[in-house]
């Protein structure tokens, strides 16, 4: 299900000394299947845009086109039930939503409030419960025993159970140790392919934008400044600064690799990308290249 | 929804009004809301909507703001000032008459002036937490509290507790706001369906509030005692209060507003 932005403008509490514009005249889209990375800096608009992606917030004007369904500022707040169920959000630190007595419950809720029987909604639970890699003896415990973690997938089983076509994933990945991290990213890919979802992400880890993203939206004060590949948006580092970004772990050891002299035909984004475009340039210069920038 | 309210919202100014030592301000409103007693007839409440009016234009805040805070309170007024205009104790010519409900001039009159009290109490008390920061107001009344530390009152822990409260509303809106989205996302309906409906769907908004509120509730006791917390006893402040030439002066012209409306009620 693609996504389309035509001249979004929002403006929080309009009228009021309060009054701040958050978007400006957004443009973009995102194509069905993709995964897409939003990135851009804190107070850049991002949470704000992804609010629009199942009308939790209207645009102060123009339209937001979601599947079938568009979004203009008149658009009327009842019957916007199957539109949520076709784009599921996982909120920042989404284990603060958990409320039912057992993690079976909870994770049942969001199908059960589209109008999914209990005893399916029930059946759902545990098999989500397994994609998000639990055990099923969790199910009948309270949620609130969990440790952060498992709170956390228990929360994103819990949106997944709506069975989405469109994920969106607002820094699922904060607060987590760095193998949990791992563990969720590979999930989400996963599941992506599985179950046939567009991901959209929101993040602060360029390393993630690498190694999992199709497709790139760069925000900075309220307006899109780029969008393309990850490739395309990597490849200038000075500018990333500017927008105050960073680059991918690899592509900023490249950046190093070429300030003493080495080139690269394309900008290594990926860990295994770095590694072969390193060995590719072994066999021509042998070892004697390397030493020569040692000097 | 959080938009709208409009209680407790401090709008940063410039105005004479805003620089006003907050316990000045605090009493001078409760006072002002103990003078409108004295007004009855329709010179002295004109004296005080214009005193009211004048209030408002020096502080610079916008008029809807006012408007906004009579809104909610409506029908509660509306209310009162039926049941004074059909019940009260009439006088006057009688316009209408039925079993026990009688419209007579001096009801309609009554009715009038109840009116009048509520919008002049509502302005100014709205004029009091527009213009003065919500910790500021909690100092005052730590400080007006004060002589009843005689009585052994816990007034530094109110303090405290106040504070905190005020502190915590714009965090725990943030929060609702959040988890109410997160529902929403997951198929709740707010505020749509029959009563039953939509009480049930606070559950999963009140449970998540609680848990946090909790959590948060913790953090802090353990920040403070971290960083040394031991009570208010011999506590130095940071923000220190002080009563300026213009606190005495406006106390004087609230004076001269009183000595005014007994001059000219009837």
């Amino acid at each position: 299900m693609a996504i389309t932005f035509k001249q979004v403008d929002f403006t929080y509490q309009p009228g009021t000394p309060f009054e701040t514009k958050a978007l400006t005249d957004i443009n973009v889209t995102i194509p069905d299947g993709s995964y897409t990375a939003l990135i851009g800096h804190t107070g850049s608009g991002k949470s704000t845009l992804l609010q629009h992606l199942n009308a939790l917030l209207k645009p102060t004007s123009g339209t937001v086109t979601i599947g079938e369904r568009v979004i203009t500022p008149a658009t009327n707040n009842k019957d916007l039930k199957k539109l949520r169920q076709h784009v599921g959000i996982v909120f920042q630190f989404p284990e603060s939503q958990l409320f039912e007595e057992t993690v079976e419950k909870d994770i049942a809720f969001g199908p059960q409030n589209f109008g999914v029987s209990e005893a399916d909604a029930l059946k759902t639970a545990a098999e989500m419960l397994d994609l998000v890699g639990l055990n099923q003896d969790l199910l009948k415990r309270s949620p609130f025993d969990l440790s952060g973690g498992q709170m956390r997938r228990v929360a994103i089983a819990g949106v997944l159970a709506m069975k989405p076509q469109v994920l969106v994933l607002d820094e699922p990945t904060a607060g987590l140790d760095p193998q949990g991290r791992l563990d969720m990213m590979e999930m989400f890919a996963r599941l992506r392919h599985e179950q046939h979802l567009t991901v959209v992400l929101v993040t602060h880890q360029m390393d993630d934008v690498a190694n999992y993203a199709d497709n790139v939206i760069v925000m900075d004060g309220g307006r899109i400044v780029k969008t393309g590949t990850p490739r395309e948006i990597f490849k200038e580092p000075q500018w990333l600064v500017e927008h105050q970004l960073g680059l991918p772990k690899t592509t900023a050891f490249a950046q190093q690799l070429i300030a003493r002299g080495w080139q690269f035909d394309r900008m290594p984004l990926t860990e295994d990308e770095l590694a072969e475009d390193l060995i590719a340039q072994l066999p021509t210069t042998a070892f004697g290249g390397a030493t020569t920038h040692d000097e | 929804m959080m938009n709208k309210l409009i209680f407790g919202r401090y709008i940063p100014g410039d105005s004479v009004i805003h620089h006003m030592d907050p316990r000045a301000k605090l009493l001078l409103s409760f006072y002002f809301i103990g003078i409108i007693f004295i007004a009855n007839n329709w010179m002295t409440y004109l004296l005080l909507f214009a005193f009211t009016f004048l209030a408002i234009t020096m502080s610079g805040v916008k008029w809807s703001f006012f408007i906004n805070g009579v809104k909610p309170l409506i029908w509660l007024i509306l209310f009162t000032v039926v049941l004074q205009v059909l019940f009260s104790a009439s006088g006057g010519p009688v316009y209408w008459h039925w079993g026990i409900i009688t419209i007579s001039r001096l009801g309609l009159i009554n009715g009038a002036y109840i009116f009048c009290r509520f919008v002049l109490i509502i302005f100014m008390s709205t004029l009091l937490t527009l213009t003065t920061p919500p910790l500021e107001l909690s100092d005052a009344i730590e400080y007006i509290l004060m002589p009843l530390k005689a009585v052994h009152f816990p007034v530094y822990e109110v303090a405290l507790m106040l504070s905190i409260a005020l502190r915590f509303v714009p965090t725990l809106m943030d929060e609702t706001e959040k988890i109410m989205n997160a529902q929403r996302a997951r198929g709740v309906d707010f505020g749509a369906g029959n009563i039953f409906q939509q009480m049930r769907a606070v559950v999963p908004l009140l449970i998540p509030l609680f848990v946090s509120s909790f959590n948060r509730a913790e953090d802090l006791a353990t920040a403070m005692e971290a960083r040394g917390y031991q009570g208010g006893e011999g506590r130095s402040k940071f923000r220190i209060l002080k009563w300026h030439a213009r606190d005495s002066w406006v106390t004087v012209i609230f004076a001269a507003l009183t000595v005014a409306l007994i001059f000219l009620r009837a």
